[in-house]
């Protein structure tokens, strides 16, 4: 009996907490077909704010375009950030102990830095070399590869310290080149490491606002991070924002639940 | 010798990325760190530190408006984090889903979330201010508390529960006893991960105070932008931030090394 009430306390308090942090996010899809910011239903029921995401003039041309950019970023420095991060995974397991640790150290530092200060250093970096590094994509590029690239070590990692150290042995046995071992052998077996490392870069990317906010420059390329800031910070949130938004609450929370479902159903497979 | 030759040229595939770290990490910060002992004449100098400790009205009160915003953010997710923490993993260890439930609103970008919230404010007619950032805060870093004391709590060895009650351990003794110290890494680390995103947060007490309260971030970009250009304040706040962020992580790997001695046993 003591315990049934206990149970029935914690599901209450867990309930109240769960709604309190999506009453937000349910607060805004209601009102998004409201046409108003007022939170209201004073227009009665509508799909003028997704209307406006297409005929809002400039704010929809912006919106495309800091689209485009954010996808050209997020797919490039995740597409970087994996293949450096692979290779870079390979031969740090290699390494001798102490370059190891030194190296996974430096690996560590720009997850557990604060962003603001890593952001600064790479603007304070960039101008210091501006001759090398143009403003722009480049800077936009290396500094999301410097960010993301930690993770994918570190999802890389402990699946190659599974592996059996004769696999490599035995490819090189069998007439193997160290090389084509490497592709053939070793590389297949970290695959799901990889895939995971992948997706973590591109979701940091995708996600990622102080970063790109201190190197995108005065080149004018704008992330949908930062148009959402400078576009909605200062006056109240229109109702085009509230459509946008609403996308993509919806889209983000399906996704990573679907993905999860999924995984759960694979893992209770096995 | 030909085993020789392989371990070189399987170790050099770390070289791109180890060069990379050095370019792109340590040089970036080491500027930084240079900056913050020149002066505008470019001679080594300790005047930026004299100028942040001594504006009192300026950098020093936001260093401590952060400090104090942080750990009341870091206090309040705490305390409701734990129960969270500690029920799910009571109830619910086998619903993954639920336990995600949790975790999934810190992918959604917080600047989508914190201008959500203030337009809830503003339509209900909340003052922007100290309460507004305070809600915007806790309700940002919430996950990042439940993910690390969830882990712990999870993986806490149930027989040391049992135990505590078998020898006669009331259910409040077995939580204040057992349970609290063994989750002390999730703690430690749940409290780093939400009080060093917490003080150096850039934008959202800004957005939430509509400019009017700046934080330790909003006043690391204000010395950087163009408009102000004080590098060496800046960089003065961002090696005050970097030990900050230095400190909380050597206590972290202490109580893990105390942790892996006591399991070791």
């Amino acid at each position: 009996m003591k315990n049934k009430i206990g149970r029935i306390f914690a599901d209450g308090y867990l309930g109240l907490i769960l709604a309190l942090m999506y009453l937000p996010i349910f607060l805004i899809i209601v009102f998004s077909f409201s046409g108003s910011s007022r939170f209201s239903f004073a227009d009665g029921f509508t799909f003028n704010s997704y209307k406006a995401i297409f005929t809002s003039g400039a704010q929809s041309a912006n919106l495309l375009s800091a689209l485009k950019y954010t996808l050209i970023l997020a797919v490039s420095a995740s597409v970087i950030s994996t293949v450096l991060g692979t290779f870079a995974t390979i031969g740090i397991y290699y390494l001798g102990r102490k370059v190891k640790k030194i190296t996974l150290t430096v690996n560590q530092l720009p997850m557990i830095n604060s962003e603001v200060v890593m952001a600064v250093s790479l603007m304070v970096f960039f101008a210091a070399f501006s001759f090398i590094f143009p403003q722009g994509m480049t800077r936009l590029i290396i500094s999301h590869v410097a960010f993301c690239t930690p993770y994918v070590v570190l999802s890389i990692l402990p699946r190659l310290q599974q592996m059996d150290p004769n696999m490599y042995e035995a490819a090189l046995d069998l007439g193997s080149s160290p090389l084509a071992a490497i592709f053939k052998v070793v590389i297949p077996f970290l695959t799901p490491g990889i895939v995971s490392g992948f997706a973590m870069a591109f979701t940091l990317s995708l996600d990622d606002f102080i970063i790109t906010q201190f190197n995108k420059g005065d080149t004018g390329i704008e992330t949908l991070s930062t148009y959402i800031y400078e576009d909605a910070r200062v006056k109240s949130l229109e109702p085009f924002w509230f459509a946008v938004f609403s996308i993509f609450f919806v889209v983000i929370l399906t996704l990573l639940l679907l993905i999860n479902i999924r995984k759960n159903k694979k893992e209770a497979a096995k | 010798m030909r085993k020789v030759k392989f371990r070189f040229s399987r170790k050099a595939f770390a070289y791109p990325y180890m060069i990379f770290l050095l370019l792109f990490v340590v040089v970036p910060l080491v500027i930084v760190l240079i900056n913050a002992f020149l002066g505008d004449d470019g001679k080594l100098t300790f005047d930026n530190f004299i100028e942040f400790f001594s504006d009192a009205s300026g950098g020093l009160t936001v260093l401590g408006n952060s400090l104090i915003i942080g750990l009341v953010t870091t206090l309040i997710c705490l305390v409701i984090g734990y129960p969270v923490a500690y029920f799910l993993a009571k109830y619910h260890a086998s619903s993954k889903i639920f336990v995600l439930l949790f975790i999934l609103p810190m992918w959604v970008n917080f600047l989508i979330r914190t201008l959500s919230t203030k337009a809830i404010f503003m339509a209900l007619d909340i003052k922007l201010g100290m309460g507004t950032i305070m809600f915007g805060m806790v309700y940002n870093y919430l996950p990042y508390m439940i993910l690390p004391l969830h882990t712990t709590l999870v993986s806490i060895d149930h027989s040391y529960i049992e135990a505590a009650e078998d020898l006669g351990a009331d259910r409040f003794t077995v939580l204040w006893k057992t349970v609290l110290p063994l989750s002390l890494s999730g703690i430690v680390s749940g409290v780093t991960m939400t009080f060093i995103p917490a003080i150096s947060t850039f934008a959202i007490s800004e957005i939430l105070s509509s400019s009017k309260i700046f934080l330790f971030g909003d006043s690391i970009n204000m010395y950087f932008s163009k408009a102000t250009n004080s590098l060496g304040v800046g960089s003065v706040m961002s090696f005050v931030m970097l030990i900050i962020v230095i400190i909380a992580n050597v206590l972290m790997s202490l109580t893990e090394k105390k942790e892996e001695v006591k399991s070791a046993l």
